[in-house]
């Protein structure tokens, strides 16, 4: 019987930073609901045991979950340009590959959102002419990212055709 | 047609005369239930009055504003591009380049046709883009057939290709799938929703469940039940076979300069053209009913496609409606070109596909019977007895949608075409051009990975954008996507340790 194939990993991890960036952004939520029913809690007293019960609830996912996920999403995403591809994991309970080769690739954006901005860090999109989503990578260092939509861009200006 | 300087041409005056007619009897149709509802308080001669002076404004004033459109609106067909212009108060110009023209569609409602005008449609077929299409509104029909012609005709048309190659055309004993479909519940219910909403606009709602009411006299309530449920079936069947005879009249399917083109209908007449270079893929769905009675209805796979729109009845990407499974078969290969999407051997997923299949049909089980469960045990004891009723009943149904499920499931490659099959109830078999494969998009759930499987999605420009192989086993997904599309998978595999 012919061995077992699976797919490889791509290459490269994303920046470390991502970590403290996606466990700020979990931060921010957590902080919100605190408050929200922190304040509610005060405001209306009959209600306040329930309140705060659902607040100890909410903390009670909400910490663990801001320290493992970004952990292991860290451990799960990673990405990899060849000379024919854009190769893409991302996820960590669930997980998804995306591959989409340089030649059907239309566009390359690159983002940054205000958290984003703070550690220095930017995500690049690639579309395709497909309807069901493009490849994204997050966490990647600012001057990474731009060099890699550069290399994206020049690369599928010089492949002809409408990509689809 | 008039004939303007530099090939500008007008569109068709009776357009003017189509828009007056149309908002008369939009008018007179708002205007009849406050008619009758206030005859009785006001008399039915001044409400009639009344009625008449407001439907002899609204159609004057529509009138007026289509012939300003019409006056100032002009087209024209180049070399190189067609163009469309309006210049009054707002001026405005669209241009399509000739050589991207992908579809021009020609549609005409029952007072364009009486007219003998209709709607053409210009597009590019680009879903993302605002001036991606153009709608000349109406020209002759003529004219029309003309445009469409024309438009999509290329150089590279060969001889060979005699024009008018027809595919496929009605044959009126499709008509016994019409009942099976969907359409027959909806508008069953949708019969009794219209009967309330009337009879609230004229304070009635009490009657008519007194007429009904005294009209079974002797009935129980299951009895009456049954009578309304009997009532609604046959209003469904008789709505879906008039949907299927306005929509599906006089359909043909045929291959022109190398395209395809569909016409269609009995009132609203259409005629939709796909150009061959969108074309990506067919795909043949078989809805439970109609698979009991061996039939199957046919959809193309193109780029472009229109997300379907209200005012459709029907998908556009339907090529044929429910017929036959042998005139299917048929019609998916002359369009593909090979028996790819019928004759592919496909190969079944992991029985422990099937496993995750039960247990989702367990889940959705549960859920309500829990909650039965814990009230009735909190509140009554009927309610206890509705749960192991629902238990009992819901569980055999949802194990064969399970075991349904498991059993479409499967996946193959064809000599041009890869083949995926999916669908609890709808069975889909798409065959998707391997060239048409835009990359892949591989998924694992963690109760996937300890089974051992993956969910594959093959992205194409075409359609919804991607067809799924759901559940296969991570190996032979892999090897499968592999040999799909030679190459693209290849540097990212690795040999299990």
């Amino acid at each position: 019987m012919e061995p077992q194939v699976r797919l490889r990993p791509p290459a490269n991890r994303v920046d470390p930073r991502a970590v403290r960036y996606w466990m700020t952004g979990e931060a921010i939520s957590n902080g919100v609901v605190v408050v929200v029913l922190g304040v509610l809690a005060i405001l209306i007293e009959p209600a306040r045991a329930w309140l705060l019960l659902a607040l100890g609830v909410a903390l009670l996912i909400g910490i663990p979950y801001m320290i493992i996920m970004p952990i292991w999403r860290y451990r799960v995403h990673r990405w990899e340009v060849t000379e024919d591809a854009v190769y893409t994991l991302t996820g960590w309970l669930w997980q998804e590959w995306r591959i989409a080769p340089m030649s059907r690739i239309q566009t390359v954006d690159t983002q940054r959102g205000p958290l984003e901005q703070a550690f220095k860090l930017s995500s690049v999109t690639v579309t395709t002419a497909s309807a069901a989503g493009p490849l994204k990578i997050k966490g990647l260092d600012h001057e990474i990212a731009a060099e890699l939509a550069q290399k994206l861009t020049e690369v599928t200006q010089a492949h002809r055709g409408d990509a689809t | 047609m008039t004939t303007a300087d530099n090939g500008w041409q007008q569109l068709h005056p009776k357009t003017i005369h189509v828009t007056a007619m149309t908002f008369a009897g939009l008018a007179a149709g708002t205007a009849a239930p406050f008619v009758l509802g206030f005859a009785a308080k006001a008399g039915l001669g001044l409400m009639l009055l009344i009625a008449f002076g407001g439907v002899v404004v609204v159609t004057v004033a529509a009138a007026l504003i289509d012939l300003m459109r019409w006056r100032h609106t002009t087209y024209r067909v180049t070399d190189e591009r067609v163009e469309l212009r309006y210049a009054w108060v707002l001026h405005k110009m669209r241009s399509v380049p000739r050589d991207r023209v992908r579809t021009v569609d020609l549609t005409a409602n029952p007072l364009q046709r009486v007219f003998g005008v209709a709607r053409v449609k210009i597009g590019t077929g680009e879903q993302s883009s605002e001036s991606s299409h153009l709608t000349l509104d109406p020209v002759s029909k003529a004219e029309a057939e003309l445009l469409r012609r024309e438009l999509l005709r290329r150089a590279e048309t060969t001889a060979a290709e005699a024009p008018g190659d027809e595919i496929a055309t009605l044959d009126w004993r499709w008509l016994r799938y019409a009942p099976v479909s969907v359409t027959t519940p909806i508008l069953g219910a949708a019969a009794f929703g219209a009967v309330m909403q009337v009879s609230e606009w004229f304070n009635a709602q009490g009657a008519v469940f007194r007429t009904v009411r005294e009209l079974f006299e002797g009935l129980s309530i299951v009895g009456l039940v049954a009578v309304l449920v009997a009532v609604a079936i046959v209003i469904g069947v008789v709505g879906s076979l008039g949907l299927f005879v306005e929509m599906w009249y006089r359909y043909a399917l045929r291959r022109e300069d190398g395209n395809l083109v569909m016409s269609r209908g009995l009132l609203n007449t259409r005629s939709l053209t796909l150009e061959r270079s969108r074309l990506r893929g067919v795909e043949v769905i078989e809805p439970l009913g109609v698979r009991t009675m061996h039939a199957a209805r046919v959809d193309v796979i193109a780029t472009g496609m229109r997300q379907q729109s209200d005012n459709e009845k029907t998908d556009p990407k339907t090529l044929l409606p429910a017929a036959p499974f042998a005139v299917a078969r048929r019609v998916a290969a002359e369009v593909i070109g090979s028996e790819a999407a019928t004759a592919t051997a496909v190969t079944g997923h992991p029985r422990a596909a099937l496993w995750r299949r039960v247990r989702w049909a367990l889940y959705w089980v549960a859920a309500p019977v829990v909650v039965l469960a814990v009230l009735g045990l909190l509140l009554t004891t009927v309610l206890l007895h509705l749960a192991w009723i629902a238990a009992v009943v819901l569980t055999p149904v949802a194990v064969f949608l399970a075991f349904e499920s498991y059993r479409n499931l499967g996946h193959g490659v064809a000599e041009h075409h890869l083949v995926t099959r999916y669908g609890v109830g709808s069975r889909r078999t798409a065959a998707l051009l391997r060239t048409g494969v835009i990359g892949w998009t591989i998924s694992s759930s963690p109760f996937q990975r300890r089974a051992g499987l993956v969910t594959l999605r093959a992205t194409t420009a075409a359609n919804k954008g991607a067809y799924p192989v759901y559940d296969v086993g991570t190996d032979d997904g892999l090897r499968f996507a592999d040999a799909a599309v030679p190459g693209l998978l290849t540097p990212f595999l690795e040999q299990r340790r």
